[in-house]
């Protein structure tokens, strides 16, 4: 009766413009970038959308950034986003790699004129439709809004406190990676392929969230994490609830972090969407679940941890090591980093696990290493991407890791670069990599899991067996036949310049990143 | 503010290394190497000097506050052993590999790879950080790596892949026990990662010894003992002799410095319960590896089998923990980076010459080449420690030292010495000895050391000769170091057991 009553009162809603303007930029952006593609001749499109992009990233950030510095924070939305260190300094995290992996987007010499994106998507494939539009140079410019509302989407995920708003964001986000990933210019039905089979397992894990959602909401009668928390400690008959509702939201988040056995998605799709797409979900998804993750167990499930610590640490084992072996068998280089991704949430899981999250002044949280670790994982994923798309053959993009092979003959540039992003994924020092990984194993360490440490360090070594082999290929073994190195411009070469620069950065002096991600602290409840 | 020395003679070849990356011209390339190497020299010589006048040289600058990692660099007797030995021998390698094999990578890349190489060891030889020294310390494998495939023999690649496994692996097992490091300064206050500051926490137990074992096996792995040593003799048959100059007398020496520095260091408790274990390890150690040379048909494997034993002696004196053997080790790792110098680059030239390493191939080169056959001889006599060679003294300190306190284990690994003089003189004589054959003779007369070949060899059996018979200074200087490990361990040596008359 008395939610009716609530329902009847319900005012207008008090919005925090300045402190929500990053999030409402992008939105705004995204959805002029609609109109644009139904108001504006193809010709002025690509133009618009980027003019759009930049100026929305760079208000968003702006406004990021003059938020932080006049420390404005805590809930917004009438409590449905909760505006914290973690979520600033993910959110900055998201636009500057989402800014980069547009760059990427964007490249058209490398592939003669053309995007990598298909030039009329709705076309079946080998249709006359297809041919006629690709005759046209037709584009798809619609690719810029979408990401910018997958980008908004993701920003709020992370940051609600709420686990409806949550669940609204998440498919916010998704449904555009659905539709990027089956946009690929060549092999277009593997593309395809892998967009139904995303769309059909993320619809699947969409449906497990919401179910935990109304367990949860069922014993607690909230869907505030805050409240959640609150409510769990103080139950003691429907423990059972919990544990289900915890089970299932847990589905629906670690399915988008791509953790065991939740993870069966990521290398098809990372294979079949078009690169620059792959290069984009492979940083900003991920850090977009893991926030999330961060922030259901730390803040609603905190009183819990004793039950999901366990659990956790078992699936980041297996995360580890499926990830990791699956890789060494893989002949091609995407399905290869597919499954090097899983091993990498694996390695994050472990500070996750770990869970110290009160520390001194100064010292690094859990969620502190992570996001440092996110950083530099980001970096060095957007570079390595881009440099995957660099590497062809007369029909197009050639992902056989033989194509690869004697690359450092063909052009050092690209070998070396391409094995700096390896050796930090391989987690070797002087590369943001290492210190990533050294900050989640204390993370770890700290919160109690040391055998976690020791068995993510013997995984590590497979691991580094695995990059290894591909700088191997690269550098030692006899340079390929038919394949060679695109000329790409500048909308490829800056992206991987940044990632190569803030790598090395990282990995030498890593303490003004460290500093920030220490003073986000932890999740606020 | 001072100038920071130590700083700078690390960067020094790095930033040369890096320079070299660029597009220039061949014979500018090497030069630009050589002036780079010859600069560090220089500088290295200096900090020597300060370092003997007494300067302060430390450097401890906040790294990563978050994690009380510092830049903290310093010097003590044995860190300023290993950088001298580090800039003396990098020229002479660079000199030695002046023309690298045909048909592998540019002079101008092995160039660039040596100067980076010698950077990031002299930072591990500098670091007082267990982070930092971590950090360098593992950067060194890619530059060998690149080292190794880039310019070794036929089976470079699984060489070079076997090389990088053996070492990641034990860096990345150290890895855990740095983190575990972390977690106990934690625990205790302020965390940081200074030597000096774990050194006081005093780490005993169970713990410690875990994160002892953590060091260990990484040190086991890079100084190679039996059974963690079988990439050293593939990595070493594999590469040139410079890179394998490098690799062995340089990159090993972290694997005993290590031991020093970190396990007896910060954990002082649990290196002596792990001491039964390490001394019949090591013993095991010196046999194996002179069996390995006796058996070995391959000069550089030879080479490589040697130091196997060699590194036996040096690990058997640090955990006999004495004044004598503990000195004796430290001076012993100075002496065979340059007697293994030595015999690498001697096999080198007659390679070079003869076009293969099998010890088959060889046969009555002294009756041709003269020169070559005697320095090779004078190389072979500094390895199995000869009188007057300053790895005699190094030895016999070694020895003396550990009678005292084993001397059921001292009088098992005198079969090493034994066994030492064996292999020398038997590869001497089915190579440079005997009917000259027809092999000899097409690619050695008229063919004897060049005098640049020569010039390189002077400085190298100089400091084995002089330091043979006055070795006051090198003892001077690692004494210090020795003392204030066998006192943070708390050990003193064994009394006498017979007291001489009076």
């Amino acid at each position: 009766m008395s939610s009716n009553l609530m329902l009847l009162e319900m005012a207008a809603p008090v919005l925090e413009w300045r402190a929500l303007a990053p999030v409402l930029l992008l939105f705004g952006a995204a959805c002029l970038g609609i109109l644009v593609e139904a108001v504006l001749p193809r010709a002025y499109r690509f133009l618009a959308q980027l003019v759009l992009v930049a100026v929305s990233v760079v208000f968003a950030m702006a406004f990021l950034v003059l938020n932080v510095l006049s420390a404005y924070g805590g809930p917004v939305a009438m409590g449905s986003l909760m505006l914290d260190g973690p979520t600033y300094f993910m959110w900055a995290a998201l636009l500057v790699f989402g800014a980069l992996a547009l760059m990427v987007f964007s490249e058209r010499r490398l592939n003669g004129g053309a995007t990598a994106f298909a030039a009329s998507a709705a076309s079946v494939p080998g249709s006359r439709d297809e041919a006629e539009a690709s005759a046209a140079r037709h584009e798809h410019t619609e690719v810029y809004p979408l990401v910018l509302f997958a980008l908004a989407g993701m920003m709020v995920f992370l940051a609600s406190s709420d686990l409806l708003v949550m669940f609204v964001a998440l498919e916010v986000f998704s449904l555009p990676l659905y539709l990027l990933s089956g946009m690929a210019r060549r092999r277009r039905l593997l593309s395809q392929e892998a967009a139904l089979k995303y769309f059909l397992l993320g619809a699947f894990s969409s449906a497990f969230f919401l179910f935990g959602t109304a367990m949860l909401f069922v014993v607690t009668g909230a869907l505030d994490l805050h409240a959640i928390h609150d409510a769990v400690a103080g139950t003691t008959t429907e423990r059972g609830l919990v544990f289900i509702g915890l089970a299932l939201l847990s589905v629906g988040l670690l399915f988008k972090v791509g953790i065991v056995p939740f993870h069966s998605w990521t290398p098809d799709v990372y294979m079949g969407a078009p690169t620059p797409v792959t290069g984009f979900m492979a940083i900003a998804t991920k850090l977009a679940a893991v926030g999330a993750t961060m922030r259901v167990f730390y803040v609603a499930l905190d009183g819990e941890r004793w039950t999901w610590q366990p659990l956790l640490a078992i699936l980041a084992v297996l995360t580890m090591v499926i990830g990791v072996v699956g890789a060494l068998t893989q002949a091609d280089i995407k399905r290869l980093l597919a499954y090097s991704s899983i091993a990498h949430a694996g390695f994050i899981l472990t500070a996750i696990v770990g869970a110290s999250q009160i520390v001194p002044a100064g010292q690094a949280t859990s969620a502190a290493s992570v996001m440092f670790y996110l950083v530099a994982y980001g970096f060095a994923t957007i570079g390595a991407f881009a440099l995957v798309t660099m590497v062809r053959n007369a029909a197009g993009e050639e992902n056989g890791l033989e194509a690869w092979a004697g690359l450092g003959r063909k052009n050092p540039w690209v070998a070396g670069l391409f094995s700096l992003f390896m050796l930090s994924f391989a987690g070797i020092p002087l590369t943001g990599g290492f210190i990533g990984k050294w900050a989640v194993f204390t993370a770890a360490w700290r919160g109690g899991y040391w055998w976690l440490v020791v068995v993510a360090v013997l995984v590590s070594i497979v691991a580094a067996y695995l990059y290894l082999r591909v700088i191997a290929v690269m550098f030692a073994a006899e340079p390929a036949q038919g394949t060679f190195v695109g000329h790409a411009s500048g909308w490829t070469w800056v992206p991987v310049a940044i990632g190569a620069v803030a790598t090395v950065w990282m990995g030498l002096l890593p303490d003004q990143v460290m500093q920030w991600a220490a003073m986000a602290g932890g999740f606020l409840r | 503010m001072t100038f920071p020395w130590l700083t700078f003679l690390g960067l020094l070849p790095i930033l040369g290394g890096l320079l070299l990356l660029l597009p220039m011209g061949k014979g500018a390339a090497r030069l630009l190497g050589l002036g780079f190497a010859l600069a560090t020299l220089a500088v290295g010589l200096g900090v020597a000097g300060l370092y003997a006048a007494g300067a302060d040289l430390a450097v401890q600058v906040p790294w990563i506050r978050a994690f009380g990692a510092w830049w903290a660099l310093d010097v003590d007797g044995m860190g300023l052993a290993m950088v001298l030995m580090t800039v003396v021998l990098t020229p002479l390698v660079m000199l030695a590999e002046w023309q690298p094999p045909a048909g592998r990578w540019s002079a101008q890349v092995f160039f660039a790879l040596v100067l980076m190489l010698q950077g990031l060891s002299l930072f591990v030889f500098m670091a007082n950080d267990v982070v930092l020294f971590y950090l360098f310390f593992e950067a060194t494998l890619i530059p060998t790596y690149f080292l190794i495939v880039g310019f070794g023999g036929p089976r470079r690649r699984y060489a070079a892949v076997k090389f990088l496994l053996f070492s990641l692996a034990g860096g990345l097992i150290m890895l855990a026990s740095v983190v575990g490091l972390f977690a106990i300064s934690a625990s205790q206050g302020a965390p940081s990662y200074l030597v000096a500051d774990l050194a006081q926490l005093s780490i005993d137990g169970h713990v410690g010894r875990w994160l002892m074992v953590g060091f260990l096996i990484a040190f086991i792995i890079k100084a190679p003992m039996v059974p963690l040593h079988t990439w050293l003799p593939d990595a070493a048959e594999h590469s040139t002799p410079g890179t394998a100059t490098l690799l062995v007398g340089v990159l090993d020496k972290i694997g005993t410095f290590g031991m020093i520095k970190f396990c007896l260091g910060l954990f002082p408790e649990a290196s002596l319960w792990a001491t039964p274990f390490m001394v019949w390890f090591a013993v095991v150690s010196i046999l194996w590896g002179a069996f390995g040379a006796i058996g070995s048909r391959n000069l550089m494997r030879l080479v490589a089998y040697t130091s196997v034993s060699h590194f036996g002696f040096m690990v058997l004196g640090i955990y006999a923990f004495t004044q004598a053997s503990l000195s004796g080790s430290i001076f012993y790792m100075l002496n065979h980076g340059f007697s293994t110098a030595a015999m690498f680059l001697v096999v080198g030239y007659l390679a070079k010459r003869r076009g293969s390493y099998d010890i088959e191939a060889f046969g009555g080169v002294q009756k041709v080449a003269p020169v070559a056959a005697g320095l090779l001889l004078v190389s072979g006599l500094s390895a199995l420690s000869l009188p007057g060679m300053s790895t005699f003294v190094s030895e016999f300190m070694v020895i003396t030292g550990t009678w005292s306190r084993y001397p059921v284990v001292t009088a098992v690994s005198m079969i090493g010495v034994v066994l030492a003089a064996v292999y020398v003189l038997r590869m001497y004589q089915r190579t440079m000895t005997g009917p000259v054959t027809d092999a000899t003779a097409t690619h050695f007369t008229g063919r004897d050391l060049t005098g640049l070949e020569r010039a390189i060899m002077v400085p190298i059996l100089g400091v084995l000769l002089f330091l043979g018979f006055v070795p006051a200074p090198a003892a001077q200087l690692v004494e210090p170091t020795a003392q204030a490990i066998l006192a943070h361990v708390g050990v003193t040596d064994p009394a006498p057991v017979v007291k001489g008359a009076k």
